[in-house]
């Protein structure tokens, strides 16, 4: 029927799971079927507060892992941050809530036909896709290293199970309450250079990927970068979601992050055009 | 019982098996929600405002969700009519899918290059005529809050157009009086109006403590602004009780789109709600056919104006 998000459905999911993790929340969804076709970078859209609520709006959140097994069928896993009342609502569902979902969405992380050394770079609840990534990069005979950042200890999201597929994981916080003190830059130019990094996976906030995006392209170090923009629908009907983006001729034009990302090629993001005005393009 | 009920419309000359058609700008071309369910299904697909050359709009962020509600300033982003005539209209037909191509402009030569482009292209069922933007620099000058420049562009695009294909004036509700710029409109050649477009508003950002949108002022949509919507329609169809009414307005249910016909509407578009759910407007279509069942109705045509008895 159509091009865009032709594996997508809406479903009625089931909370099989809901547990505290430091900052985050993790929940596990029944979606069914539907798991088969999420890939690493996919996203999911859930209808929240309620019947009577006025949140008119879905709310988007990376899948961080898939599973199938006998008893719920297809789950995936989300790394929720309570942050707005959207969020704060989905957090607070019980085992056996349902909540009206639409999944896979979106653009996931390419995987390369070759492998190659990947450095996955998560900031916040942004890591969470990126243990899944690092799952199908290792079974791809990638060697996939990590470093992880946040503003202080209990925003870093790295589970035990989650670093099986990791070669080294490196932690960098703001305040110095986990790892070393710094940013997930503070040290990406020597890690690159040490590790032979070929590829750079990202998600994190907007600054953050754009400062990635620089210390890359002065290496010459291929960037998918998942990006973070409000969005009101996630299926791209609502063109609010937009970035900056250059093609290959350098023209620039408004990407929709939902459907032409969430991945996106980080050198082609014109990060410094963000929020500018577009008369200059 | 609620198949029985004729949903089937009339916009001018135009007809429609369902009164229910996307809202323009809240469907894109079609493409994104044909994944949910076929475009044939319902009533029309109401594109996305196209202007004449491709627009990249307004700068993020473009968007604020407001209690049962929320602001959108887009600014027109788009691929221009000669992208859009080309690919979207024949891709929209391949699907069965009727298509009410929206057209926005800057002056009112433009209006008129836009109607030209479309007269020359086979399959539109009728054009409508946004003058009722509020994402533009200009807003002060919407030509939809003035009888006479609303009534020089509805004018420029009749005369273009000729007879053909019916031209839906779409109409601001922030306005005076509307029921008067509806006049204005319908003596200058509009087949009918479209009621109404989102309300200016904004949203200061508290962490910023500036305007939260990239071009500050947005247009609110959404639950928030239904009984805005219905007082318009309900307004126009009391001064003009034969003009064909194309409603919208924070449809949500079947409830609401029900609610809006008998103000006087004759369709009725549903723009946020696809937003929060893609298949909106299939779960309406069936709501409002058992609601006009259970209310006697065996036609959609015995609601439209049903309220004003």
């Amino acid at each position: 029927m159509s091009s865009i998000n032709k594996s997508a459905v809406q479903v009625t999911a089931v909370v099989i799971a809901n547990k505290r993790i430091g900052a985050y929340h993790q929940l596990i969804l029944s979606v069914g079927d539907a798991v088969r076709n999420c890939r690493p970078g996919n996203f999911i859209a859930i209808q929240v507060g309620g019947e009577a609520s006025r949140m008119v709006l879905r709310r988007a959140f990376a899948i961080s892992r898939t599973s199938e097994n006998a008893q719920y069928g297809g789950t995936v896993e989300l790394i929720v941050a309570p942050h707005g009342s959207g969020s704060k609502w989905l957090c607070a569902q019980v085992e056996g809530a349902e909540v009206d979902v639409i999944t896979p969405l979106g653009k996931a992380f390419g995987i390369p036909t070759e492998p190659a050394n990947a450095l996955l770079i998560g900031g916040g609840y942004g890591s969470a896709p990126l243990f899944g990534l690092a799952d199908v990069l290792k079974s791809r005979g990638c060697k996939v290293d990590m470093v992880l950042g946040a503003s202080n200890g209990s925003k870093i999201y790295a589970p035990m199970e989650g670093k099986r597929s990791v070669n080294s994981l490196k932690i960098f916080t703001e305040d110095g309450s986990m790892g070393e003190p710094g940013r997930v830059t503070s040290q990406l130019a020597e890690i690159i250079k040490e590790r032979n990094i070929e590829i750079i996976y990202s998600c994190g906030p907007m600054a953050m990927l754009k400062a990635i995006t620089e210390i890359a392209s002065e290496h010459h170090v291929i960037h998918q970068a998942s990006v973070e923009e409000a969005m009101a629908c996630g299926i791209g009907i609502c063109m609010t979601c937009v970035l900056p983006v250059k093609d290959e001729t350098g023209a620039i034009s408004m990407k929709r992050s939902c459907i032409d990302g969430p991945v996106m090629d980080g050198a082609s993001v014109c990060w410094d055009l963000v929020g500018k005005s577009t008369e200059s393009f | 019982m609620a198949n029985q009920v004729d949903l089937s419309t009339t916009l001018g000359n135009a007809w429609f098996p369902s009164p229910l058609f996307t809202a323009s700008g809240c469907a894109s071309s079609g493409k994104e929600l044909a994944q949910f369910f076929p475009l044939k299904d319902i009533g029309a697909v109401v594109t996305k405002s196209v202007m004449n050359k491709p627009r990249h709009g307004r700068p993020t962020p473009r968007m604020a969700e407001t209690p049962s509600g929320m602001l959108n300033s887009i600014g027109l982003q788009g691929p221009g009519i000669d992208a859009f005539l080309a690919n979207d209209v024949p891709w929209l037909l391949s699907q069965g899918s009727r298509v009410i191509v929206s057209i926005a402009g800057e002056t009112i030569d433009e209006y008129s290059v836009l109607a030209r482009k479309i007269r020359s292209t086979p399959g539109i069922s009728a054009v409508e005529v946004n003058i009722s933007c509020p994402n533009v620099e200009n807003r002060g000058l919407v030509f939809a809050t003035d009888c006479d420049t609303s009534a020089r562009v509805v004018e420029s695009v009749r005369k273009v157009i000729g007879g053909e294909i019916p031209i839906l004036a779409k109409l601001t509700p922030d306005v005076t009086n509307i029921a008067d710029v509806a006049h204005s409109v319908v003596n200058a050649g509009a087949d009918g109006v479209a009621l109404i477009n989102t309300v200016l508003g904004m949203v200061i950002n508290l962490d910023t403590m500036k305007p939260h949108l990239g071009g500050k002022t947005g247009g609110l949509s959404g639950p928030a602004i239904r009984p805005i919507a219905v007082r318009a329609i309900y307004q126009v169809h009391e001064a003009l009780p034969d003009l064909p009414i194309l409603g919208m307005g924070g449809v949500s249910s079947g409830r609401d789109a029900l609610e809006l016909i008998l103000a006087g509407a004759s369709g009725v578009s549903v723009g946020t709600a696809s937003f929060g759910n893609p298949t909106a407007l299939i779960s309406i279509q069936q709501q409002l056919s058992e609601l006009l069942a259970q209310r006697g109705f065996t036609s959609l045509k015995q609601a439209v104006g049903y309220a004003h008895r």
